[in-house]
């Protein structure tokens, strides 16, 4: 199976003009037998919830000290979530419909989704780099030993408890990594794309590239959106499952209780305390780190 | 430019006998059959060697799809039905005299004697680059080469385009549209009948087809009701020589006047855009008004809102408002009572 389609371009140059469209079956279908598997393992294989370490207990002076409602996510974040998985809905009905037989007049609506994704996301780069705390959903060292610690585990390995998470799990970080790298291409090579079509914003250049450069960012730009599926699919899937509807309901409503941040979160990797009111979240009282 | 090779490449040919036995062969094959009427559409494609089909379906010897019939409240055409029939057939020559004297506007007579009414309808963009073979956008690129700030598109589109820029070149089409026809299309799953001005789809909708048809379905006939018979017939066609062109721009339209005043009309263009256009706000404007030319200026200015003329066809901005014009006022002597 090919996964790119080649042409011949005018000058005789063999140039890629588009990825194989097939790669959304790939895509769609990779994805469901991820969440099949992942639920099969979950519901016969995976072992009960790992005991955390020694050091990862709560003293009950800092337990007495975290408000019923922690404050998770801020009205701001909450917001840019929503206009994104609506654009990135939009995007993808816009982008793979027609390729099903769903017809359409799909390019308009294609590239406003893809400017508001656009602005959504530069105003979530510039929120998380000042209002938020940036570095809490990359995956620090904590997160990589932790991580070998349960993977040893669940291989029978002797290895110490892992910890609890800080604010975010390591997938939700891992997840965020891959969907940022996904996004900035998709992005990235969308708005160059826009030169191609007729927008408010540019003034048609279709020479901006030679023919070998824009089919590579055709490439790019389908197979980011491909991949886009199975991690939007991976993402519902995640957002719905039980063990998980407390990070969800978070994302709408902003907060956890008290026993849910306790039960799944590090104080001392996460402590909730006056500093949130900075972070534009709902105020929560001091907790001490 | 086209570039000629030698032969044509091999395919494997079936000349079934029946609808049937055709619509089993495009359920059996899908996406790698090509239905082949009169060939003249075809046969470029396959002496350039640019669609290279596994299997052709050749229709020429199925006669339930050829010939004139009458049929409750109109005419049934086989779509294929030679455009010399269409054009000699007294019954049509007498109540539908648009479409005799749009198909008589096709190309030459010897392609209208091998050439299809389903054929002409169905045929293929005739933008050089995309039958050049280049990958454009219809030919499944990321590119229209026309539409380019060095592109030739002097006979291109100046309404409705989507990144591809192409025409539709058929001279029945906005015929058919004026005259109400429905296009009766055998698929998979049943016949359909769909309004003329609904068979042609535009880049925006699906770039790399010009009609609704989709792998397994067939152009059955195309069927003409008598709500049209007797109203005053227009038709042109502008094209660069008399004869054995396509058309820079066609009008047809049919008008039933009460007095001096436009009752009824249907007014269709073709040359401007993917699709064959149906000027639907000019004939919403121009109903109840006298056939004059203030009118006729008026149907002209409506026409051409929107239009987006390319480097090289801005004449056809006001070519269309002077056929329209035309159409309206039935100049020249064409209108025929």
């Amino acid at each position: 199976m090919n996964l790119i389609e080649w042409a011949q371009s005018p000058w005789g140059e063999q140039i890629p003009i588009h990825i194989a469209w097939s790669l959304l079956w790939v895509s769609t279908i990779g994805g469901l037998l991820f969440l099949v598997g992942h639920a099969v393992y979950v519901r016969y294989w995976a072992k009960p919830a790992t005991a955390h370490s020694e050091q990862a207990a709560v003293s009950a002076e800092i337990a007495a000290h975290v408000p019923e409602r922690v404050a998770r996510h801020s009205l701001g974040a909450r917001l840019f979530h929503l206009i994104m998985a609506i654009a990135m809905i939009a995007l993808l009905l816009t982008a793979f419909l027609p390729k099903v037989g769903v017809r359409f007049a799909w390019v308009t609506y294609h590239w406003i989704a893809g400017t508001v994704l656009t602005v959504s996301i530069i105003y979530h780069i510039i929120h998380a780099s000042f209002w938020l705390d940036f570095w809490s959903i990359w995956p620090d060292k904590e997160d990589r030993e932790d991580a070998s610690r349960r993977i040893k585990r669940a291989l029978g390995q002797p290895a110490p408890a892992p910890g609890k998470f800080a604010k975010y799990p390591l997938e939700n970080k891992l997840y965020h990594l891959v969907v940022m790298l996904a996004g900035l291409a998709v992005v990235l090579t969308g708005v160059f794309m826009m030169k191609r079509v007729e927008t408010p914003f540019f003034t048609r250049n279709p020479y901006l590239f030679g023919d070998m450069t824009w089919g590579w960012m055709y490439v790019l730009h389908g197979l980011a959106g491909v991949g886009f599926v199975a991690l939007v699919m991976a993402h519902i899937y995640f957002a719905i499952r039980p063990e998980k509807l407390f990070i969800t309901k978070s994302m709408i409503f902003g907060w956890i209780t008290r026993e849910q941040y306790l039960e799944h979160h590090d104080p001392r990797r996460w402590p909730v305390s006056e500093q949130d009111s900075v972070t534009g979240q709902p105020k929560s009282k001091t907790v001490p780190a | 430019m086209a570039v000629i090779r030698d032969v044509m490449p091999a395919f494997e040919l079936f000349q079934p006998l029946t609808i049937d036995d055709a619509m089993g062969l495009l359920a059996r094959y899908g996406a790698q059959a090509w239905v082949l009427a009169g060939g003249l559409d075809s046969f470029d494609w396959f002496a350039d060697r640019i669609k290279r089909p596994a299997v052709v379906v050749d229709l020429s010897q199925i006669k339930e799809l050829r010939g004139v019939r009458s049929v409750a409240n109109g005419l049934e055409i086989g779509a294929m039905t030679t455009l010399t029939e269409v054009v000699r057939h007294p019954i049509v020559r007498q109540n539908y005299g648009l479409l005799p004297e749009a198909a008589e506007a096709a190309a030459s007579p010897q392609i209208r004697n091998q050439g299809t009414i389903g054929g002409n309808v169905s045929q293929d963009a005739r933008c050089w680059y995309y039958r050049g073979g280049w990958p454009c956008y219809r030919a499944g690129g990321n590119i229209c080469y026309a539409d380019t700030p060095t592109g030739l598109n002097r006979e291109h589109a100046i309404l409705d385009a989507d990144r591809c820029v192409a025409v539709n070149p058929s001279d029945t089409a906005p015929a058919l549209i004026a005259l109400d026809a429905k296009m009766v299309i055998r698929t998979p799953r049943g016949e359909r009948v769909v309004n003329a001005e609904d068979y042609f789809i535009g880049p925006g909708i699906d770039i790399t087809r010009m009609t609704i048809l989709q792998p397994g379905d067939l152009l059955a006939a195309i069927r003409i009701p008598s709500a049209w018979t007797g109203a005053q017939y227009y038709f042109e066609k502008v094209r660069d020589r008399k004869v054995w062109d396509f058309a820079l721009v066609n009008v047809a339209s049919a008008i039933v006047t009460s007095g001096n005043s436009i009752e009824r009309i249907r007014l269709a263009v073709n040359g401007v855009a993917a699709h064959p256009v149906r000027l639907k706000a000019v004939e919403a404007a121009v109903v109840g008004k006298p056939r004059n030319e203030e009118t006729a200026e008026l149907a002209a200015q409506i026409a051409v809102r929107g239009a987006k003329p390319l480097q090289h066809n801005g004449y056809k901005v006001p070519l269309m408002m002077n056929l329209v014009k035309r159409a309206i006022r039935g100049a020249g002597g064409k209108v025929a009572a």
